[in-house]
């Protein structure tokens, strides 16, 4: 992309979701993109942790991807899910050790040859502003190893970005705040 | 969620964070005065103002263990990450922007509107998409199982809202003036009020959540998360004007806050794509 032009108004400064959006932010079924039944159902979970490798129990997070053949949906019907419309949005807070899941689809690529991936945001208490990230899928590794981003990190970084595929299909993604195993989180042109 | 849920006992993570600390005012206002005046040298040398708060900012102290430290990095927006989910009518119903409605009496407090609009980083409306708050109550308690602040629950206030903003990005919320409330950062640490404001752009890169504040809060200059955006002019972007246009005879007080979020690349895109 060439040079982003300078934005014209001054952006909102963000805060940090705080502790008490428990009540207010999760939703029934929010976590379910799709129903558990569907097939090609997939669980992607994981635990998020701080800079001392201990559990956060308070974050919230929120994930937006493709469907299974790499279209975008732009279905409305995240927030009261009939159960078979296929939006591309969730959300779910982590449990009391810090640990999330969605039920959702792999993703297929949204251009021929990229390197599918979930977009993913994060939320916590302690946490000032979020962050966003990207969980890659650890299957098209010629995809993974032409793609812009993850070329552009070190090995032990890049490997924060790819998901583990588990034996029975599922995907784990752990996300951490800070220290050694830290993830990379992004930032993109005019979101400063 | 039931009053008797909220009386139940409940381990109380935000008490026992072990990032609490018996610091006094004195010392987080020190903490902070110090950064703020690196900030200002910075930007005197030269450096671009700040419109983000710090994600780094030590005096709040639940930030020491959870943000990063490595430098965000650069992603150039792909497909997905230039749209964002839609929401409408099925999501959201009209009566959910009033606050004061959902229950079988009038909550206590200071009536208020709070209406405004959502502008992309260009000046764009961003037209149909999903605003949510949630915010304490007029003594400042929130209906959160954690919140253990001895202030009254209010049986006719849940104080969650949500809405759909219209063609020009406008919103209006039927509420009442939260209070400020005590919390855990530092001995005798009060929040300043605020609304929790969550929102949507049409890129899924401008997802944002973020606080609006009253004009003239005393509070502002002891709190470090007001005070972790080091630049003046932005902090202020998070403070509502009180608008006698807005207020109405005999029924509530006024405010207007817009919201500007950040920039929006598939527009951007979408505009060279048509040149
Ligand atoms: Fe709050």
């Amino acid at each position: 992309m060439a040079q982003a032009p300078e934005l014209k108004l001054a952006p909102t400064p963000g805060q940090t979701i705080g502790p008490f959006y428990g009540y207010a932010l999760p939703f029934t079924d929010g976590e379910k993109l799709v129903d558990r039944a569907h097939p090609g159902a997939i669980r992607l979970h994981g635990t998020v942790r701080d800079g001392h490798g201990a559990p956060i129990p308070d974050s919230l997070l929120e994930i937006w991807q493709a469907d299974e053949h790499g279209s975008i949906a732009q279905e409305t019907g995240s927030l009261i899910r009939d159960g078979h419309t296929f939006t591309g949005w969730g959300r779910t807070a982590v449990d009391n050790v810090g640990r999330y899941s969605f039920t959702t689809v792999n993703p297929g690529p949204t251009e021929e040859g990229k390197a599918p991936f979930i977009m993913l945001t994060v939320f916590a208490r302690g946490l000032l502003n979020r962050l966003f990230t990207r969980i890659y899928l650890p299957e098209d590794t010629a995809a993974l190893a032409n793609d812009p981003l993850l070329s552009s990190l070190p090995p032990e970084r890049r490997s924060t970005l790819v998901a583990v595929r588990e034996a029975n299909g599922d995907l784990r993604f752990d996300i951490s705040l800070q220290g050694p195993e830290e993830t990379v989180f992004l930032s993109y042109p005019r979101n400063a | 969620m039931s009053t008797e849920e909220t009386a139940e006992s409940f381990e109380n993570t935000h008490v026992l964070d072990p990032a609490a600390t018996a610091d006094s005012q004195e010392t987080v206002n020190r903490e902070i005065a110090d950064i703020h005046a690196a900030y200002r040298a910075s930007v005197a040398d030269g450096a671009p103002e700040e419109t983000q708060p710090r994600i780094d900012f030590a005096p709040y102290r639940s930030s020491l263990l959870r943000h990063p430290t490595k430098s965000l990095h650069h992603a150039d927006p792909e497909t997905i990450e230039l749209w964002s989910p839609a929401f409408g009518e099925r999501d959201v119903h009209v009566l959910e922007s009033d606050l004061t409605i959902q229950h079988n009496g009038e909550p206590i407090g200071e009536r208020i509107v709070v209406q405004g609009r959502v502008l992309d980083g260009d000046g764009r409306p961003v037209s149909g998409q999903l605003i949510e708050i949630w915010q304490a109550n007029a003594a400042g308690r929130y209906v959160h199982k954690r919140d253990q602040h001895p202030a009254p629950i209010d049986p006719n206030f849940t104080g969650v809202g949500r809405a759909i903003t219209g063609p020009n990005g406008e919103y209006r919320f039927t509420t009442i003036k939260p209070a400020p409330y005590p919390w855990k950062n530092h001995h005798n640490a009060w929040r300043p009020a605020h609304i929790h404001f969550s929102l949507f752009g049409t890129d899924f890169t401008q997802r944002m959540i973020t606080q609006m504040y009253f004009p003239g809060d005393p509070l502002f200059p002891l709190d470090p998360i007001y005070q972790s955006i080091t630049d003046p002019a932005a902090r202020d972007r998070l403070v509502a004007t009180y608008d006698h246009s807005v207020t109405s005879h005999e029924w509530a007080t006024g405010y207007n806050w817009d919201i500007v979020l950040t920039g929006s690349n598939r527009t951007l895109m979408e505009t060279e794509e048509e040149h």
